[in-house]
């Protein structure tokens, strides 16, 4: 294991993640035209959603009704969570190289994340 | 405006966003908010939650290339974005205490600068390699980049005013819904004398950490409607894969180029969304 196969699995993984995420947001938006092609949407004013687009159990719960902004919600749910997983994935990385001080530097980047996500939710 | 014309209009609008973004690391969020707001009149906070959702694809989508032509540095980017995720986390915080349009104001003038500064001072490209400073041999930050064929050999320098511009970038990030690629150059390029496309492929990587640090607020205040990223994730994902295949083969004089005019484009618009008090 070196930094170069360790960018390489990482830039997989970042790009499974993203198409996962888009395959959930082309499903979801398929669904959303086919029901509401001819409707007229404006975004002029700012609305506050309802909480189910707005938590994550909100928006599990309305993915799994097949509620389609729910399908759409969750794969940019995913598509955020993606830069959290690479943080992960450097931790085990710089771990499997017995590089402890860049395992000391992502799991402060890591502890960052979670706090402001964590807070959020 | 319909659903599916609304859908085509800002998908086609972020496909070209995703396009810049990846080419200059700039990320398209700089591009996706002018364009939604100005263009559509979407509300500033749809058009923001949409570009943050914009950054983290351009930068997740972008990386697998990326890395690939072994450009990026993972340990320059994961030590600098301890200063840009605790930076967009402050910056979020200061979002409601702080005027925004001084800073934006500011920051416009900052960025003209760089641009200038990018267009006007020769390329650190063909300079010999530069050895690595005390700080950056530390940290191990030097690498080896493919250049004319072969892997060329380059150090880190001034690591300590690259991570204070790095908390720059992460503030305004959070401030804004931009990934603020544009400071994360400088700080690499400018001031920590790192090749500029391992500055820009590097900074497209870190974008996207940086972003996520802010994304869970933008979601618990509503700002990310779905109707709104769903065209705006998907253009601009398009969009980002083009323009990594492009970047690969394109001279670095023309990077520059477009990455000066990307710039002053995002200075004038800072300064006069800061002036007539939209940001």
């Amino acid at each position: 294991m070196d930094d170069r196969r360790l960018e390489i699995i990482i830039g997989n993984l970042l790009r499974a993640g993203v198409l996962a995420a888009a395959a959930l947001v082309i499903a979801g938006g398929i669904a959303f035209l086919a029901a509401h092609h001819g409707d007229h949407i404006s975004f002029h004013n700012f609305v506050l959603s309802g909480s189910s687009l707005r938590t994550v159990q909100g928006i599990v719960a309305s993915a799994v009704h097949l509620n389609s902004e729910g399908l759409m919600q969750l794969g940019l749910l995913l598509l955020i969570a993606t830069p959290v997983a690479r943080v992960i994935m450097a931790v085990f990385g710089f771990s499997l190289e017995r590089d402890w001080m860049y395992v000391a530097v992502s799991l402060i980047v890591l502890a960052v994340l979670l706090a402001s996500l964590t807070r959020a939710a | 405006m319909t659903a599916t014309s609304f859908t085509l209009v800002v998908g086609v609008i972020a496909a070209l966003a995703g396009f810049l973004g990846a080419l200059t690391g700039l990320g398209g969020g700089v591009v996706i908010v002018p364009a939604l707001t100005l263009a559509l009149g979407v509300d500033m906070r749809y058009a923001i939650g949409a570009s943050l959702v914009s950054v983290i694809a351009t930068s997740s989508g972008a990386a697998a290339a990326y890395v690939r032509e072994g450009y990026s540095n993972i340990r320059i980017g994961m030590f600098l974005e301890i200063a840009t995720t605790i930076g967009a986390v402050v910056g979020a915080f200061l979002a409601g205490r702080f005027s925004t349009h001084v800073l934006a104001i500011i920051f416009g003038l900052v960025l003209l600068q760089a641009a200038y500064q990018t267009v006007f001072k020769g390329s650190l490209e063909n300079v010999t390699p530069v050895e690595s400073d005390a700080l950056g041999r530390r940290l191990r930050m030097g690498g080896t980049y493919p250049l004319d064929g072969k892997m060329q050999e380059y150090g880190v320098r001034n690591v300590p005013a690259g991570f204070g511009l790095m908390f720059g970038a992460g503030a305004l990030s959070g401030l804004l819904g931009i990934g603020s690629g544009a400071v994360k150059v400088i700080a690499m390029d400018r001031a920590m004398h790192i090749p500029f496309k391992v500055s820009t492929t590097t900074s497209n990587f870190m974008i996207g950490v940086t972003a996520a640090a802010s994304a869970g607020v933008y979601l618990s205040r509503g700002y990310i409607d779905p109707r709104v990223a769903m065209p705006v994730m998907l253009g601009v994902l398009l969009g980002a894969f083009l323009g990594s295949k492009v970047l690969v083969h394109a001279p670095v004089r023309v990077l520059r180029i477009v990455f000066a005019v990307v710039i002053v484009a995002l200075a004038i618009e800072m300064i006069v969304n800061g002036i007539v008090g939209r940001i």
